[in-house]
C-alpha cells in the first residue's frame, strides 16, 4: 500500500513537469497551430541558466528561477520571430520541419557552450523530504513545490485567458485568426505573447525537472519534451485543462509501470497510450471535435 | 507569395546550416585543440619521427573511447593517462610511440568509423576502446583485419570472447561482480543487499551476473534487483523505493557514475540511507560538476588503481599538472597499457615497416607467453591468459572525506 502511494505521489509529481510542459505545447498549438518542437530545449535552456546563476554566479536560487524565465522568454520571443514568423503563410510542414531545426540547434549549441559533460544540478528547494505514517511515506520537498506550481500555474493562466484582455485576444486567435484580426486584434503579437508565456513555463518546468531528475546534459529536455507533447495530445492538444489531465495521467503511468512492470517498457507503454488514444478519441481526452469541412 | 516562399526556404536552409554547422563543430571538440595540454604528449614523437628518422622506431598506435558525450569522462582519462606513458616512453629513447585518439561516443558504430579512419591512417597497434560496448563492436572488426588491440578498461566478456587478438588491462566484469559479492561477505557490510543495473549494457549486466552467482554461494540476500534502460535515464524513484521498502541495508551500483550519481541523489532527498557498494564506474563520480560528494561518503569502489605507490605518486602529479585534475583509475588503466605495449613490443622487435597483421601475431605471441609479466599502477605481476584476460588483484576503496582510502 505505501508502495503505492509513494509511487503516485512520485508519478504525480512527474506528471505536475510533463503538464507544465505541455502547457506550452498546447497554447502554441492552439494559436500559432503549430507544434513548436523546439520546446523541450527551451527547458534545457532554462535548466542551464538556473544552474549557471548558482554555481558560477554564486547567486541564489530564486534569483537563478527568475533569471531562467526572463532568458528563457527573451528566447523564445526570439526563436518565434526569426524561424517561424517569417513562415506564417508556409505549409505546415515547413514550420514543424524548422521546429525540429530549432531544436536541433538549440540542443549543438548548448554542447558547444557547456559542453556534453554531465552536470549535477542542485535542487532549488532544497533537498528535505517530510516522512508521513511513521516514516513508511517519503514525500520529498522537490515533490511538493513541483505539483504546487503546477496547480498555481493552471489557476493562473486559466484567469489569465478568461479575464485579461491579452488573454481574450489569445482565444480569439485560436478560434479564428482572420476574424481577430478584422476585430482589430494584432494577431502577431499575441503570437508572440503566446511564444513569451509558453518558454517561461518552460524555464520553470526545466528547473522544476532538475530540481527532481538532477543530471543536466544538452538533450536533457529532448525526451520530457516529447513525453509532454504526448501529455498534450493525450489531454487534447489545444486545451488547457487537457494538458493538465494528460500530463499527470501520464507521470502516473510512468511511474507504475516503471515500478510494477519493467523500466524498459515504460516509454513503450507511455508511447502505446498515445497511439491508443489517438485511435480511440483523435481530439484527446478534453479536446474538442472539430470536423474539416472539404 | 512567391517572394515569401523564398525567404521560407531561405530560412529553412540556414536552419538545416546551423544544425550541419553545430555537427561539424561538435566534432571538432573530438580532436582535441592544440590549447589542449593533453595533446602536446603526442608532439614530441610528431617532431621526433620528422627530425630523427635514424634512430629508433616510430609505432603508430590508434586510440579510440568517448572524448564527448555522457562518458567522455572515462575516455579523456584513458587517453591522457597513455599520453602521459608516451612522453615517458620516448623521453627513454628507442622504441617512439605516436598516439591518434579518435572519439566514439561510446557508441559502437561510431567506434567503427573511428577504426576505419585509423586503418587508413596506418595504425598498426589498436588501443582502446574505453567502453565495453564501443569495444565488443570494434573487436569484431580488428579481429577480421588481424590487428592487435589492447583495451584499457572494457571489461565485458564479449570484447575478448572469441577474439585472440583482443587483450584486457581491467579485469572482467564477473569478475568484478565476484570480488564485490566477496567483500561484503567477508567484511559483513550487509546481509540485505538491493541491486541496480543496466540492463541494456553489458558491462552492467556482466558484473550483476558474477555479483548473483557469487552472492548465493555466500549467503548475502539480494531482496531487490531492479534496472533501468539507459545512462541517461534520470527518475530512480521506483528503484530506490523498491530497495527500501524490501529492507535493503546496501546498494549494490554494477553501473557508471552518471546514474549512480541520481540515485545517490534520489535516495537522499527521500531521506532513505543505504550504504553503496560500486565497481569501476563509480570512478570519477567525486569529480563531477556540481556533485555534492558529501553524498558519497563512505561509498565502496572496486579499483585496481593504488594511489599510494610511488610511482603512482609521480604519475598523479604529472597528470594533475597536464589537466589540474585528479587521475582517476581509468588513467592509470591507460598509462600501464602504454607500458605493457612497450614492453611487448621491445621483447617482439617490432619495426616501424611492418605491417598490422605482421605486428598482431608477434604481440600475441608475447602477450601470451607465460614469461611475460608488467608490473604497473593497477597491479604489479600482470599476466594475460589465452583469452585476453588479465590476471591480478582488484583493491576496494572507500570514499572518506571526499578522497579515496585504501581498505
Amino acid at each position: 500500500m505505501m508502495t503505492f502511494l509513494t509511487n503516485l505521489v512520485s508519478g504525480i509529481s512527474l506528471g505536475s513537469v510533463y503538464a507544465i510542459i505541455a502547457l506550452g505545447y498546447t497554447m502554441v498549438y492552439g494559436i500559432a497551430k503549430m507544434l513548436n518542437f523546439a520546446h523541450g530545449d527551451v527547458i534545457m535552456v532554462g535548466a542551464y541558466i538556473s544552474f549557471c546563476t548558482t554555481s558560477y554566479l554564486a547567486l541564489p536560487a530564486w534569483v537563478s528561477v527568475i533569471f531562467a524565465i526572463v532568458v528563457c522568454t527573451a528566447l523564445g520571443v526570439v526563436i518565434e520571430g526569426l524561424a517561424y514568423k517569417p513562415l506564417r503563410q508556409a505549409g505546415s510542414l515547413a514550420v514543424l520541419i524548422t521546429a525540429i531545426g530549432v531544436s536541433y540547434f538549440l540542443q549543438n549549441a548548448a554542447q558547444l557552450i557547456w559542453t556534453s559533460n554531465t552536470k549535477v544540478f542542485t535542487s532549488v528547494v532544497g533537498s528535505g523530504s517530510i516522512k508521513l505514517f511513521n516514516g513508511q511515506l517519503t514525500i520529498t520537498v522537490a515533490a511538493l513545490v513541483t505539483v504546487a506550481a503546477c496547480i498555481i500555474i493552471m489557476v493562473a493562466l486559466t484567469l489569465f485567458t478568461t479575464t485579461t484582455k491579452m488573454g481574450k485576444a489569445m482565444r480569439a486567435c485560436s478560434e479564428d485568426k482572420g476574424a481577430a484580426q478584422l476585430m482589430g486584434i494584432n494577431v502577431n503579437r499575441t503570437i508572440s505573447m503566446t511564444f513569451a508565456i509558453g518558454s517561461a513555463l518552460a524555464a520553470i518546468a526545466g528547473v522544476l525537472l532538475c530540481s527532481s531528475y538532477n543530471t543536466l546534459i544538452p538533450t536533457t529536455g529532448a525526451m520530457p519534451g516529447i513525453k509532454a507533447f504526448t501529455a498534450a495530445v493525450f489531454g487534447g492538444i489545444g486545451s488547457i485543462p487537457g494538458a493538465l489531465l494528460g500530463g499527470i495521467l501520464l507521470g502516473i503511468i510512468e511511474v507504475f509501470t516503471n515500478s510494477y512492470l519493467s523500466s524498459e517498457l515504460s516509454l513503450a507503454i507511455v508511447f502505446g497510450v498515445l497511439i491508443v488514444v489517438l485511435l480511440v478519441r483523435p481530439s484527446g481526452l478534453l479536446g474538442k471535435y472539430v470536423p474539416e469541412k472539404v | 507569395m512567391k517572394k515569401k516562399n523564398l525567404a521560407a526556404l531561405l530560412l529553412a536552409g540556414a536552419m538545416c546550416f546551423g544544425l550541419l554547422a553545430g555537427c561539424s563543430s561538435s566534432a571538432d571538440s573530438t580532436n582535441p585543440p592544440a590549447s589542449d595540454p593533453g595533446s602536446q604528449a603526442t608532439q614530441p614523437a610528431e617532431t621526433g619521427d620528422v627530425g630523427g628518422t635514424g634512430e629508433g622506431v616510430t609505432i603508430k598506435i590508434g586510440g579510440i573511447g568517448p572524448l564527448t558525450g555522457p562518458n567522455a569522462q572515462y575516455g579523456i582519462a584513458t587517453r591522457q593517462g597513455a599520453e602521459i606513458a608516451i612522453e615517458e616512453i620516448n623521453a627513454l629513447g628507442g622504441i617512439q610511440f605516436e598516439l591518434n585518439s579518435q572519439d566514439d561516443e561510446a557508441n559502437g558504430e561510431k567506434g567503427v568509423n573511428a577504426y576505419n579512419n585509423l586503418m587508413d591512417w596506418g595504425m598498426q597497434i589498436l588501443y582502446g576502446c574505453t567502453t565495453s560496448g564501443s569495444c565488443a563492436a570494434v573487436a569484431a572488426e580488428s579481429y577480421n583485419d588481424r590487428v592487435f588491440q589492447l583495451t584499457p578498461s572494457a571489461s565485458s566478456t564479449t570484447v575478448t570472447d572469441g577474439h585472440d587478438n583482443v587483450f584486457q588491462l581491467c579485469f572482467t566484469d564477473p569478475n568484478q561482480g565476484k570480488t564485490a559479492a566477496n567483500f561484503i561477505s567477508e567484511h559483513k557490510l550487509a546481509t540485505k543487499v538491493a541491486v541496480i543495473y543496466n540492463n541494456s549494457d553489458d558491462y552492467s549486466t556482466g558484473i550483476y551476473q558474477g555479483f548473483k552467482e557469487a552472492a548465493e554461494g555466500l549467503g548475502l540476500e539480494i531482496v531487490s534487483t531492479t534496472t533501468f534502460p539507459e545512462d541517461t535515464t534520470t527518475d530512480f524513484s521506483a528503484q530506490i523505493t523498491d530497495a527500501y521498502n524490501k529492507g535493503a541495508e546496501m546498494i549494490f551500483l554494477p553501473i557508471y557514475y552518471t546514474p549512480a550519481s541520481n540515485i545517490l541523489i534520489q535516495a537522499s532527498q527521500k531521506g532513505y540511507e543505504f550504504s553503496y557498494f560500486g565497481c569501476d564506474g563509480l570512478d570519477g563520480i567525486l569529480t563531477l560538476e556540481g556533485f555534492d560528494t558529501s553524498l558519497a561518503e563512505n561509498v565502496y569502489v572496486l579499483t585496481p588503481f593504488d594511489t599510494t605507490s610511488d610511482a603512482a605518486k609521480s604519475f598523479i602529479e604529472k597528470y594533475k599538472a597536464a589537466t589540474g585534475t585528479e587521475p582517476n583509475q581509468f588513467a592509470a588503466d591507460g598509462y600501464d597499457c602504454m607500458y605493457a605495449l612497450y614492453e611487448a613490443c621491445k621483447k617482439a622487435n617490432i619495426t616501424d615497416g611492418m605491417g598490422y597483421a605482421e605486428v598482431c601475431e608477434a604481440l600475441i605471441a608475447v602477450f601470451t607467453d607465460s614469461g611475460f609479466s608488467v608490473d604497473g599502477l593497477t597491479g604489479s605481476g600482470m599476466q594475460w591468459g589465452t583469452n585476453g584476460e588479465v590476471a591480478k588483484d582488484p583493491l576496494i576503496v572507500q570514499i572518506v572525506n571526499g578522497a579515496y582510502v585504501n581498505q
